[in-house]
């Protein structure tokens, strides 16, 4: 696939900050690519130099191929849907949406039938005429977008566009901006602090930690094989533990935690020549039985400490008989003799595969 | 144990209805004064003899005589001067103010607090030291009295007023706002013009109808940076007064507090609309 944004060891300083530090991204074209990470991360400003709002210290942008690192804003061929909308207050929604287009001075006629379709996709017939003032926020939230689509740009970049929405608003357009870009085949690059937006929505996602890019992958990848302590933590819950590594033999390693629990670990992440190394445990992957299961390979016992209601699942602390705290998650068991309980002995067996070695970030 | 009258109204809320109409007729008696007077039968304004709407039409008369070329009036000839002066002093204070606060809003600097400081100093300091001063300076860059000399002293009380105004405006100012008009193909001069004027206009309007008022009204700078033909209303009026109080005084005085008060009304009315617009966005 073509490629539609490239990142070249872009670095972007403020000061003595460094917000992004050499990062190198490929973005192909149509797809929906995520920046995420915690605040204070460097994904806005990353997103800032696609858009031409912030020129790298060092580095190169370049879109469809051709240089754009010293052009500005107004020559570049991406939008931007802002994460306070950002629309004109003294504009109705129709000049709102058609402001892009009468700065490219696109002919009356062309430029009526595109403001008509983008009012149409995205669902503000009727509105055409009211100012920014009287609509809602998710309705803003829409001139926003198609204020941006109707330009046909090459790049879409949102910038946190859904967290001024209430969560039921939040979800629904999650879905929406999806279908969306799929219609269009537009490249959209989203940004979020949310782990759970970035999920959902995401053909590839980029987490970013202290201004470089963590780990790229599809969020298969990111949730099941997070590569760093990081991105387990960041994605998701995760039982991050030491462990000393006993043995290597092809995808599979043996580990050692403390207390003697012997693991078989996926061993992907594992560096050659390791002796010691992190390893990542997803609460919910962690099968609790109340007998002894099947084969003795990764299955070890542990009481529990306490439980945490948490509606579809329950949450409980685990303690192993060396001291190991772990987390683990369950369905919410309505059968009194199923549930599990504070001082419950249990076994918990684990796959292979769901043991995954994590660096150090 | 609250405290009510027959009518049930709180005795609290009859104590402040008072004690507001008290600060009312404080404020305001002297001017309502002046206007009844201004309708005063009488060449001698302090004793009233009876209704009249002579003065009136004698000042419509100088008015029509002046600008029909017929007899020169030295009173609407003043009056034409004030608004002339007035005029180019808010064409010139929205230009500067405006500019002037786009660019504290744009640039961070460290001496920014002390400039912001200073820029108030000539709404602040007494008319009388600044009439001088100002004096003192066009003597010694040896510019003559007249127009221009109280056009650039109006402007400098005046244009603060406009960039204070514009600066709050600014402050409620959502940055992305020009950063949409940049993304969406506008250069930064058409986003300036397309977008932060009319999102500024309200606060601009409502510093330059300040500025017009308060270099319509002023006395003590224009007294000491006037020309001998550059003679304003206020002057004008001054001088009358020292004479003798003419019924004719009464009379522009009350034409002018009527478009003063308008005008004012007006400003206040769109600073207003200026606070509430940010919300809106």
């Amino acid at each position: 696939m073509d490629v539609m944004v490239e990142l070249r060891a872009v670095t972007k300083r403020f000061g003595s900050f460094h917000a992004v530090s050499e990062v190198d991204l490929q973005i192909k074209a149509g797809e929906f690519i995520t920046l995420l990470g915690p605040s204070g991360c460097g994904k806005t400003t990353l997103l800032r130099m696609i858009s031409g709002f912030e020129t790298p210290t060092s580095g190169a942008v370049l879109l469809d191929g051709k240089d754009v690192t010293h052009e500005p804003p107004y020559r570049r061929d991406v939008n931007q849907v802002f994460q306070s909308y950002a629309l004109f207050p003294h504009m109705t929604v129709q000049e709102n949406i058609s402001f892009g287009l009468r700065m490219k001075k696109v002919p009356k006629q062309e430029l009526a039938e595109r403001v008509r379709a983008a009012v149409a996709m995205v669902s503000l017939g009727g509105m055409e005429e009211r100012k920014p003032s009287q609509l809602s926020g998710g309705q803003r939230q829409r001139v926003a977008l198609a204020r941006a689509i109707v330009c046909r740009p090459k790049v879409l970049l949102l910038d946190e566009p859904l967290s001024a929405l209430d969560a039921k608003l939040r979800h629904a357009m999650q879905v929406e901006l999806k279908q969306l870009q799929k219609k269009l085949g537009i490249t959209f690059v989203f940004v979020t602090h949310d782990q759970e937006e970035a999920l959902t929505m995401s053909d590839r996602i980029a987490v970013i930690n202290k201004g470089r890019i963590e780990q790229l992958g599809d969020a298969s990848q990111i949730y099941h094989r997070p590569k760093t302590t990081f991105v387990a933590s960041f994605i998701g819950q995760a039982n991050i533990l030491r462990a000393t590594v006993l043995s290597r033999s092809g995808e599979r390693a043996r580990v050692r935690l403390d207390g003697d629990i012997e693991l078989l670990v996926n061993a992907e992440h594992l560096a050659g020549g390791a002796e010691s190394a992190l390893i990542s445990i997803r609460p919910e992957k962690i099968a609790l039985r109340k007998e002894r299961h099947g084969d003795l390979e990764n299955c070890f016992e542990a009481h529990v400490e306490d439980e945490l209601f948490k509606g579809a699942t329950d949450q409980l602390r685990l303690r192993t008989d060396s001291g190991l705290a772990l987390t683990a998650v369950v369905a919410n068991e309505s059968s009194v003799q199923a549930a599990l309980h504070a001082g419950d002995r249990v076994f918990c067996h684990l796959h292979p595969d769901d043991i995954v070695i994590v660096h150090e970030e | 144990m609250r405290l009510r009258t027959m009518s049930g109204i709180k005795l609290s809320n009859l104590l402040l209805c008072g004690w507001s109409g008290l600060v009312l007729i404080y404020l305001y008696l002297p001017i309502l004064l002046l206007v009844v007077y201004s309708f005063n039968d009488s060449r001698m304004s302090v004793v009233w003899e009876g209704f009249t709407f002579k003065w009136y039409g004698q000042l419509f008369d100088e008015l029509v005589a002046h600008l029909g070329d017929e007899r020169r009036s030295p009173l609407i000839e003043s009056l034409s001067n004030s608004v002339i002066i007035a005029a180019i002093t808010t064409a010139f204070s929205v230009v500067l103010g405006t500019a002037g606060a786009f660019l504290l809003y744009r640039y961070r600097f460290p001496a920014l607090r002390s400039i912001t400081a200073l820029i108030f100093i000539p709404m602040i300091i007494p008319e009388i030291i600044m009439g001088i001063s100002l004096l003192i300076f066009f003597k010694t860059v040896e510019l003559e009295l007249g127009f221009t000399t109280v056009i650039i002293s109006h402007v400098t009380f005046c244009f603060p007023f406009v960039l204070i105004a514009v600066q709050a405006r600014l402050a409620g100012l959502d940055p992305s706002l020009e950063e949409a008009a940049l993304d969406l193909g506008a250069t930064p001069l058409k986003a300036f013009f397309l977008i932060m004027v009319p999102y500024l206009l309200p606060a601009i309007i409502s510093g330059a109808l300040m500025s017009f008022t308060l270099s319509m009204d002023e006395l003590i700078v224009t007294y000491f940076t006037r020309g001998p033909k550059s003679e304003t209303l206020p002057i004008k009026v001054f001088g009358m007064a020292k004479v003798g109080l003419n019924p004719m005084l009464n009379t522009i005085s009350t034409v002018f507090i009527v478009a003063t008060a308008m005008l004012v009304v007006f400003a206040e009315s769109l600073k207003g609309t200026a606070r509430r617009l940010p919300d809106e966005s």
